[in-house]
């Protein structure tokens, strides 16, 4: 164990670390731990095999997907298990582009999309990007004009930012007539509802509390999709690999009890985010990015002028707070986040809150009153 | 353009050419343009965030002989 400070006699007297960024990984819910358990013991066979234990294993895999297609609204023939969120995102976006490569390989999207899907346009295609307002909402005019150009292959929008949480209106902007849109709801499935307009859709369970190793993939029933990768002999040709059948079960179960808490745990989390964002906006140049309202329950992220991320991150965490940052000291490529740098927010002394589902008052509380304190320090 | 003052912020990581930006721009009359040249990327989209958070004009990017970028800010508060 580390040694010295303060934050290390907090654990000792049992108050614990602070775990605040569920949204780089929510816990596990306790629904995806029981399921997960006692998937194991019958959902290890090949699905596609004809014998008693790939019977169940199958029967086990269309319950999970069953799961989800109710939990997210949709059809369960539209519901598609990937190895992670970023895998859906591969396949959501590139098989879009794939189908209609006869019509160009032109990807229209917003400049605050999460990396994955901005590596996969870079990849894949030819990108266009759309700007944001200081809030990070898409200029839609622009996003408008831009998808009617000709070579568009499809258009992608976020339904919500996992920076700063700004809501995209994603089902509101008119977009030319047969123009898929691919929306990477990584950060806002089984919270919100899934937007309308989308043609594909990216899912990730480490992200709602299901284990880490399933994404979700969605296509509209009768859309034009070709699989952009190798094929795969599995029973569901639009994904490749083994499936995780109890993993898969696991994800589904969380996200159906998550979809059935969310009122009351959203209405909790906005309030108390209402009260990190309030307290951060007092702090000495100090500013709070994304929009106070059309967002995300359960996160906010803040920027704190002359202040390294880094130096601000590690404080919190020796005070017992774990956050995220999006500063560039933080980041494996040492830029700054393109999301903050898209909106003209500040990106250094940046921290990144995000509230669990068991996150309380008290610790939103403990949190806000060691803020003053610790950027002081780190301000010298 | 030439600036009243230039700081040399090569080879500084950030936050310090902004923190450096923050101790000059007192030093100067309303009027007069500061230039923070500077290697750290981040430094591009912080100081027209500085300028709008502390209520100063930025003017701008140009590139130095060695190409690498100076940031112009005019005090104007």
């Amino acid at each position: 164990m580390s040694s010295g400070g303060s934050g290390d006699q907090d654990r000792e007297a049992g108050t614990g670390p602070t775990y605040l960024d569920a949204a780089s990984s929510e816990p596990l819910h306790p629904a995806a731990r029981d399921t997960w358990s006692a998937a194991l013991e019958h959902g290890y066979a090949d699905p596609r095999r004809l014998h008693g234990s790939a019977r169940s294993s199958r029967l086990l895999l269309d319950n999970a997907r069953a799961v989800v297609a109710e939990s997210l609204d949709v059809r369960p023939d539209e519901v598609t298990f990937t190895s992670s969120g970023t895998s859906a995102v591969h396949l959501g976006l590139l098989g879009l582009v794939q189908a209609r490569r006869t019509r160009g390989r032109v990807i229209v999207h917003s400049a605050v999309e999460h990396s994955a899907v901005l590596h996969a346009a870079q990849w894949g295609g030819e990108p266009v990007v759309v700007g944001v307002d200081s809030d990070g909402v898409v200029d839609s005019g622009d996003l408008l004009a831009r998808a009617n150009e000709p070579g568009v292959a499809v258009c992608a929008l976020q339904s919500a930012n996992h920076e700063v949480g700004t809501i995209q209106p994603v089902g509101s902007i008119e977009l030319p007539e047969g123009l898929p849109v691919f929306v990477d709801a990584c950060a806002s499935m089984g919270r919100l509802p899934l937007p309308d307009g989308w043609s594909t859709v990216a899912g990730s369970a480490h992200k709602w509390g299901g284990p880490a190793g399933v994404g979700i993939l969605l296509v509209r029933t009768g859309l034009r999709w070709e699989n952009p990768f190798p094929a795969d002999d599995r029973a569901d040709h639009r994904s490749s690999g083994f499936e995780n059948v109890p993993a898969a079960l696991a994800a589904a179960a969380a996200l159906q009890a998550v979809v059935a808490e969310r009122d009351e745990v959203n209405a909790r989390q906005h309030a108390l985010i209402d009260r990190i964002r309030a307290a951060a906006a007092t702090l000495p140049d100090t500013e709070v990015v994304g929009h106070p309202d059309q967002r995300l329950p359960h996160l906010v992220t803040f920027s704190c002028l002359y202040v390294n991320g880094e130096a601000l991150v590690t404080e919190l965490d020796r005070r017992g707070f774990g956050v995220a940052s999006g500063s560039a000291c933080t980041a494996s490529t040492l830029e700054p986040s393109h999301v903050l740098a898209a909106m003209g927010a500040l990106t250094h002394g940046n921290v990144r809150v995000s509230l669990t589902r068991t996150t309380t008052a008290e610790d939103v509380e403990r949190f806000c009153a060691v803020l003053p304190d610790v950027v002081a320090a780190v301000r010298q | 353009m030439t600036p009243d003052v230039e700081l040399d912020c090569r080879g500084l990581i950030c936050p310090q050419p902004v923190i450096e930006l923050g101790r000059a721009i007192a030093k100067i009359a309303i009027g007069q343009v500061i230039g923070v040249t500077a290697t750290d990327p981040a430094t591009r989209y912080d100081v027209p965030a500085w300028c709008r958070m502390k209520h100063q004009e930025f003017l701008g990017e140009q590139d130095s002989e060695d190409g690498v970028p100076m940031f112009l800010v005019r005090r104007v508060s």
